[in-house]
């Protein structure tokens, strides 16, 4: 079972993150996925986060407890968030926007400059998918191919292909740093 | 003259069928649109607004109507309208919204006008906490309306049920010519998760039950405690009254207390006389179970938690998950009082559905009430505590 937290300012397409990866899951990927979200007054330009379970049998608990994973792209959600991410977990995060504090050692540590990523891919727009693709490849919790099967209605069809040119952006840029981190070359 | 409901197939042009990543709120819209709905008139409030989103939304495609109307008050009269005028009726609200919409909600009890009601629950009292979670109105879902009557509640406790009872509630609320309410809450409502949609042929929808008779004999209402009249279209020529007050077979008032023991007495006894075909449970480890565990709706997900960590410890734990609160399987929580040692009952609530469940257990069991003030769902450590205390 996965317990994934994505976490990042209103606007940045952290709820779409988890839809298109629960709809992947649930849909594509053979597996049960619920999605819950922040709702309220904190997702209006403060911090906002999006939680996905992903286990083999149905869900009962809808929320996190201790998550596994969390993707952070604001400083305010890396503070907020990195405290609760369990011993040992996966924390992403957007190198340019985040400078972690705390014990390096606690947590595999994935950064990635997401937003220069998606502006090289044509629009800042796209940093969502960049950091989808990443996730994807250093977490394998969703495969690829399901998260690309997934984006048709929860993407512009006008931007459809561009979208999965950042996935596979940063798809890429993620089996690299997978094998840097578990070859201890990146901290 | 018994009347069997008369079942279709859904119409296609209202089904989406196959599967979908989906919230509650949007299963919801989904759900009355198979059931053949094609009038919704409602008054947007958090966190049940996504429903009225998706229905406007879809209305053009399927050749449906959405009134955003002034109020709640007005929303229910504007269903008893669209009923009468013909089609099948919804609303969705939550808890500030169900309080306005009660004297209207009477109104349809009384002239037995078919119509689903959805309540996202949020926390209370009054606009209390608008974007977090409660089962806070499940009594107001039985006693909100003044005066002596029934009405049918079901809970759905996912995205996918919340699509399943949508249709379930047009089926009884046709069936029984009754309101009834989906008790959903704001964690299933706005939870994302797979719903398939069943192609149209293999949903099965009840049809209202049309009067085909001569004009001049139709008669709006049949006083006999187990089923109810056939209805016709306001404006088809028939000579009828459609009144709250105390009325007769053609709906005409009559104001005697004769006359409203026949009327009061059908509106309780079309549903008590019923319960059997109307109510729905689920049951897990029942038999030989020493304490039972009562839930409904997100609650009896987080109780299962609870209840596979006290079975590990070897406890025998069953459980009850009501599907319809009201009418309430009064009977089986009377037998099961008589085996067991206690019932565990979590509600996002100060404790409301234990109160029934107390009553029918009558003291030959423990009743043990894990209640909540409301805006959030239980730790599971709290049923688990109260399971270990009711196995004593």
């Amino acid at each position: 079972m996965w317990e994934i937290k994505f976490s990042g300012f209103g606007g940045q397409g952290i709820v779409r993150c988890a839809l298109i990866t629960g709809k992947a899951i649930s849909l594509y990927d053979g597996k049960y996925a619920t999605m819950t979200q922040s709702f309220g007054p904190e997702a209006r330009g403060g911090a906002c986060q999006s939680q996905l379970i992903i286990s083999d049998s149905r869900v009962l608990y809808p929320y996190c407890t201790v998550p596994g994973v969390l993707i952070a792209l604001s400083q305010e959600a890396f503070d907020k968030y990195e405290p609760g991410l369990g011993d040992g977990g996966v924390l992403i995060y957007e190198e340019e926007l985040v400078k972690p504090s705390g014990d390096p050692n606690r947590v595999k540590r994935y950064p990635i400059p997401a937003t220069r990523f998606a502006e090289e891919a044509g629009n800042r727009l796209f940093t969502n998918l960049v950091v989808l693709g990443f996730f994807s490849a250093v977490t394998g919790a969703c495969s690829p191919d399901a998260m690309k099967k997934a984006l048709p209605g929860l993407v512009p069809d006008r931007f459809l292909k561009k979208n999965m040119a950042a996935f596979d952006k940063g798809y890429e840029y993620g089996v690299t740093q997978h094998d840097a981190v578990a070859a201890g070359a990146v901290q | 003259m018994s009347q069997l409901p008369h079942k279709v197939t859904a119409d296609p042009k209202g089904v989406e069928s196959g599967p979908h990543f989906m919230d509650g709120d949007h299963a919801l819209a989904e759900g009355a649109l198979a059931a053949g709905c094609r009038f919704f008139a409602g008054y947007p409030i958090t966190p049940s607004t996504e429903t009225a989103e998706r229905f406007a939304e879809r209305c053009p495609s399927v050749g449906g109507l959405f009134i955003q109307m002034e109020d709640e008050i007005a929303s229910i009269a504007a269903l008893i309208g669209g009923a009468w005028g013909g089609q099948k009726v919804m609303t969705v609200t939550s808890g500030p919204g169900f309080s306005l919409m009660m004297e209207n909600i009477g109104l349809a009890v009384m002239t037995e006008t078919p119509m689903v009601i959805a309540n996202v629950q949020r926390g209370g009292p009054s606009t209390g906490l608008p974007t977090l979670t409660a089962q806070q109105d499940m009594m107001q879902a039985r006693w909100g309306s003044h005066g002596d009557y029934r009405a049918i509640s079901l809970v759905p406790d996912s995205p996918q049920e919340c699509f399943d009872l949508a249709i379930e509630a047009f089926n009884l609320s046709e069936t029984y010519r009754v309101p009834v309410f989906i008790m959903t809450d704001e964690t299933v409502g706005h939870m994302h998760e797979k719903v398939v949609i069943p192609p149209a042929d293999q949903i099965e929808v009840v049809e209202r039950n049309w009067y085909k008779g001569p004009k001049g004999e139709y008669r709006p209402y049949q006083f006999t405690g187990k089923d109810v009249a056939p209805m016709v279209k306001a404006g088809d020529g028939h000579r009828f009254h459609v009144t709250g007050l105390t009325h007769d077979e053609r709906g005409y008032p009559a104001l005697t207390p004769e006359q409203n023991v026949k009327v009061v007495s059908h509106l309780i006894n079309k549903i008590d006389s019923n319960v059997d075909k109307i109510s729905r449970v689920e049951e897990d480890g029942i038999e030989g179970a020493d304490v039972v565990v009562v839930s409904y709706g997100i609650t009896s997900r987080i109780a299962i938690r609870a209840v596979q960590e006290a079975r590990k410890s070897g406890l025998k734990v069953g459980v009850l998950r009501l599907i319809t609160v009201w009418p309430l399987c009064e009977n089986k929580i009377r037998e099961l009082a008589g085996k067991i040692k206690g019932f565990v009952v979590p509600e996002i609530n100060y404790g409301q559905i234990v109160l029934e469940i107390e009553r029918c257990a009558a003291g030959k069991c423990k009743v043990i009430s894990v209640n909540s003030c409301g805006g959030a769902v239980h730790d599971p450590e709290e049923i688990l505590t109260a399971i270990k205390e009711a196995a004593k």
